[in-house]
């Protein structure tokens, strides 16, 4: 049913997701729609974040005390509510980069054999 | 609180920061030329379900819980709402099974569980004189003192003897109680005076100052309520007090003979010659205060090695005797332990059963809400939610039944006050307290949890088929919990009512047991003269006596009058010792034999109409100038006397040459202690004549008529005579024997009440949860039986199939009940007479009456499936 399907969306992209949000928002402050726009764009269309698992994991990370909101005037004269990094953010991005680096090099490993045949 | 308001506020923004996500997506596809509407739908579809979004990302927040907390308790309470009937039966089984236990619980609390409201209760024992024939025996003055000088375990002992007299006010005269006190009575207590003070050491001695307390009440009724009334003084039995000390209203008490009097007065100021006689009992007991640190053991091994000492100097008074020390809560909880204890394991039952049957219903319902539950599914819930939301249904149902039950509590708790029997001791500081209130809302909870867990097992499963057909098709599943539960019912009714059924007949057992006399139209009270009236001279007060004695003989509807001087069946006792005439003197008390005593006169026997065996009872030639004769009973021939024919032989019980006589007779014997008396119980008994008695009589006097007509009607006349005699003369505390005898009973029809009261509230909800299931199975089963009928069953067939559904169900419940009964009576057997626990005649009756319930309850379903219309039944699909 739609609603596993949510589930295991979330499940999987939780941790990539942080990395991709903390990571967007080293680049300047953004509200939700412009950081998906991003992610979308820098990942060459590949990625495109679900707006179900992004709000729920931006009001999370927010919690966290990882990203700092403000509602801000846009342009176009609009509310939004933008976010930025925090000083634990980058913290946490680092972390979440190695991790992430590590986890591509194991499975690289893991890879290489069979590529090399 | 700022809660809700502040949520709101983060709803708000939430959905403004969705609606510029979506408006920001929308504008950059119409740059891209899509036309509003086309990029509104699109946009729309790629954010996916907005309503889920917002729930996961609420979520996140953490404050979820609670919103889904109050929506569940919301949707709950309409739920509850819309099935009346269901809600109004649940609930009101719960508030019953939960008031009568909350009620119930007071009781046990208060009389059973609560500590005594004196300081360090736990150092707290009565005192009593270890005869060899009796443990709890009384304390004679001066074995009290020794024991005061030469203990080493107590911080303080003290004695107190309940005690009458006449108070004369302004030359009114009132018959009061009081009690003779120690000085270190009130302060072991922790009772401090409002005004003035307790007594002095050395102050309750023979000889001491003649000093009184009386009680708070007493002082606002009789003083005022005035500072000045320490240093007024007390006219009793023409003896002066001086009022030094009020005691607080708060103190009041009932420990064996001792209940809390108007008037407190030393020990030492009781003018009876027997207080320095270290053989004299007296009727003294004693409470004491052992040492902080101090263990009952070491304290009994102390007072073990004083007795020892005793016995040693004085062999003839104390050999054979020691202290025995009973902590005090016990003493005074003692002889209702087990009644109390028996009712609570009933309400305890009774409670079950209302949990079942509850269950049962929630049970029922929860299949007939199957579609429901699958929709929800369909919509998104999750299992748990499900499960969650089922809880505080069961929950909110049990959390107002419980609050509903509560006030039932409380009320009934009132109600309950009124009719506990007087003995029944501490029952004046009933109250609902903090802890009950705890263990009822503790109940309530677990109850809650035990409804909404057990549909939450049965019906957390949904399956999406189920929106078609709604379950209305041959069912295959058992309904196992459902049976189960109407048996345990059953099963628990069946063991509730055998025990009430057993209390009954022991209630009716004893009603109709012989008390050895006839008690209709008999009367016993006392005379208290004048003091005026006393004097030195022993003929001088016998003479006043007869008196007394002939104006009542001679007052129209009176047949017999007797002067009473000692043990009144039933109610006190009095025993003495004896050996027999001729040989030596015993060393010791315990080396002789123990007898009830009465002296009465030779009209007793017509009063009391005891039947005389043998020989004869006193005649007018019996008197002071006359050999002493005295009557047994037959107990006391069988004991002392075994194949020997008492009559003729003489026995002695004092050094005096007239402290020995002949027996003359055997009479009947009289039941003293109770209809229920035991074997072990000191049950011999001996009459002597007070016409035969020197000694002055006291200016208190026993005596016991038989009217023609209802003693109350001739009372008054009764005590005017004794007026006019001398209007000092005071007739007070008459008695019917009647009650005396019925009061013995209180306690068990007391609980008789309450046992079979339980026993028919547990049959009325098992019937109702039979009646409830068997609808329910009929209901789930219409389908299958209106197959059936159209394959060709009859009606009656149809009907085999219900009942016997049924029988089987009791059958099994009665198997189980009757075994947990027969385990259980056991327990009762203390508060039993005349009936054995396992009665085939109760087990019998009350099995038979069960099983025609169980099948009645269940016709009215069984009607309903056998008028089953086959057509519309297979309708249904």
């Amino acid at each position: 049913m739609g609603k596993t399907r949510y589930r295991n969306r979330i499940e999987l992209l939780q941790g990539t997701l942080d990395l991709l949000v903390l990571q967007t928002l080293q680049w300047g402050a953004q509200h939700g729609y412009g950081i998906s726009q991003l992610i979308q764009a820098r990942s060459g269309e590949v990625l495109q974040v679900d707006t179900g698992s992004l709000y729920p994991a931006l009001h999370r990370m927010e919690r966290e005390g990882w990203i700092a909101s403000e509602w801000k005037i846009s342009d176009n004269n609009q509310r939004v509510k933008e976010y930025r990094l925090t000083a634990s953010g980058k913290k946490q991005l680092l972390s979440e980069r190695s991790r992430w680096e590590q986890l591509s090099d194991a499975i690289a490993g893991v890879l290489k054999p069979a590529t090399g045949e | 609180m700022k809660f809700p308001l502040w949520r709101r506020r983060q709803d708000a923004q939430l959905d403004e920061e969705i609606r510029s996500h979506v408006e920001l997506a929308v504008r950059d596809r119409m740059a891209r030329g899509e036309s509003r509407a086309e990029a509104e739908s699109a946009v729309r579809r790629q954010f996916g379900n907005e309503l889920l979004v917002r729930e996961f990302t609420r979520e996140q927040w953490g404050w979820v819980w609670l919103e889904q907390l109050q929506q569940d308790l919301r949707y709950g309470f309409r739920i509850l709402l819309k099935s009346p009937g269901f809600s109004l039966i649940a609930l009101i089984t719960i508030a019953l099974g939960i008031g009568a236990n909350t009620a119930l619980f007071s009781v046990v609390n208060t009389v059973l569980l609560a500590p005594l409201p004196y300081p360090q209760p736990e150092q707290l024992v009565t005192l009593h004189l270890s005869k060899p024939n009796f443990d709890t025996g009384a304390i004679p003055y001066p074995i009290f003192r020794d024991w005061q000088a030469r203990n080493r375990s107590f911080s303080a002992m003290a004695l107190s003897r309940i005690n009458a007299g006449v108070l004369v006010v302004n030359g009114e005269s009132e018959y009061m109680r009081l009690n003779y006190i120690t000085s270190d009575f009130f302060p072991i207590l922790g009772i401090t005076p409002v005004l003035g003070r307790n007594l002095a050491p050395g102050e309750d001695e023979i000889g001491g100052p003649a000093l009184a307390q009386i009680s708070e009440g007493m002082w606002k009724r009789r003083f005022g309520g005035t500072p000045d009334v320490l240093g007024k003084k007390l006219n009793l039995d023409g003896n002066v007090f001086t009022i030094v000390g009020v005691i607080p209203a708060s103190f009041d008490l009932r420990l064996g003979t001792f209940m809390t009097t108007d008037i407190y007065v030393p020990i030492g100021q009781w003018r009876t010659n027997a207080l320095k006689n270290r053989g004299a009992a007296l009727g003294l007991h004693g409470i004491g205060r052992i040492k902080p640190g101090l263990t009952l053991e070491q304290a009994r091994a102390d007072m073990d090695a004083v007795s020892q000492q005793l016995a040693v100097e004085y062999p003839a008074t104390n050999r054979g005797m020691k202290t025995n020390m009973i902590p005090m809560k016990r003493s005074i909880t003692g002889e209702f332990r087990g009644v109390l204890l028996l009712l609570l394991g009933a309400v305890g039952f009774v409670l079950l059963i209302a949990c079942a049957n509850v269950a049962t219903l929630l049970l029922a319902r929860a299949q007939a809400r199957k579609r429901e539950f699958a929709v929800r599914t369909a919509l998104g819930a999750s299992r748990a939610r499900m499960v969650r939301q089922l809880l505080a249904e069961g929950g909110l149902l049990a959390l107002t039944g419980g609050a509903l039950g509560v006030l039932l509590a409380m009320w009934g708790t009132r109600g309950v006050l009124g009719r506990l029997p007087q003995e029944l001791p501490r029952v004046q500081n009933l109250h609902v307290d903090a802890r009950v209130l705890g263990f009822s809302v503790a109940i309530s909870v677990m109850t809650g949890i035990v409804f909404g867990l057990a549909p939450a097992f049965g019906s957390a499963r949904p399956e999406i088929g189920n929106l078609q057909g709604a379950g209305r098709r041959v069912s295959a599943e058992h309904h196992a919990g459902q049976r189960a539960l109407v048996m345990a019912e059953i099963a628990i009714a069946l063991v509730l009512l055998i025990g009430a059924g057993l209390m009954v007949r022991s209630l009716r057992q004893l009603w109709s047991t012989d008390p050895g006399f006839d008690p209709r139209n008999v009367m016993a009270f006392g005379v208290a003269l004048s003091p005026g009236l006393a004097s030195e001279k022993p003929e001088a007060m016998w003479a006043t006596v007869r008196e007394v004695r002939d104006t009542l003989q001679s007052a129209p509807g009176v047949e017999a009058v007797s002067l009473r001087d000692g043990a009144l069946p039933m109610f006190d006792e009095n025993d003495m010792v004896f050996w027999m005439a001729g040989h030596p003197r015993p060393r010791s008390s315990s080396e002789m034999n123990w007898t009830l005593v009465s002296g009465v006169q030779l009209s007793y026997l017509r009063i009391m109409k005891i039947p005389l065996l043998r020989g004869r009872f006193f005649t007018e030639q019996d008197t002071t100038k006359s050999p002493r004769v005295v009557v047994v009973d037959d107990v006391f021939a069988s004991t002392f006397f075994r194949d020997q024919d008492p009559i003729g032989k003489r026995i002695r019980w004092g050094d005096e040459p007239r402290d020995e006589a002949e027996v003359v007779g055997i009479v009947g014997h009289v039941k003293q202690w109770g209809l229920d008396e035991g074997a072990t119980d000191l049950r011999a008994q001996m009459y002597q004549s007070t016409d035969q008695e020197e000694a002055a009589p006291g200016p208190n006097l026993g005596f016991i008529v038989r009217t023609g007509t209802a003693p109350l009607g001739v009372l008054p006349t009764l005590k005017d005579r004794v007026r006019q005699l001398n209007a000092e003369n005071v007739l007070f505390r008459p008695r019917l024997l009647e009650d005396v005898i019925a009061e013995t009973l209180s306690t068990r029809k007391f609980s008789m009440t309450l046992l079979g009261a339980f026993a028919v509230f547990a049959v009325v909800l098992a019937a109702i949860g039979i009646y409830g299931v068997v609808s329910y199975l009929v209901g789930q089963r219409t389908h299958e039986f209106g197959i059936r009928m159209a394959l060709g069953a009859q009606p009656h067939n149809v009907l085999g199939i219900v009942l016997g559904e049924s029988a089987r169900m009791a059958a099994v419940g009665v198997a189980v009940g009757l075994l947990g009964a027969f385990a259980l009576t056991r327990a009762m057997t203390k508060l039993l007479f005349g009936v054995s626990a396992t009665d085939p005649l109760t087990f019998a009756v009350v099995t038979a009456f069960l099983v025609a319930v169980s099948l009645g309850a269940c016709f009215l379903p069984a009607r309903r499936a056998v008028r089953v219309d086959p057509v519309k039944a297979l309708r249904y699909e």
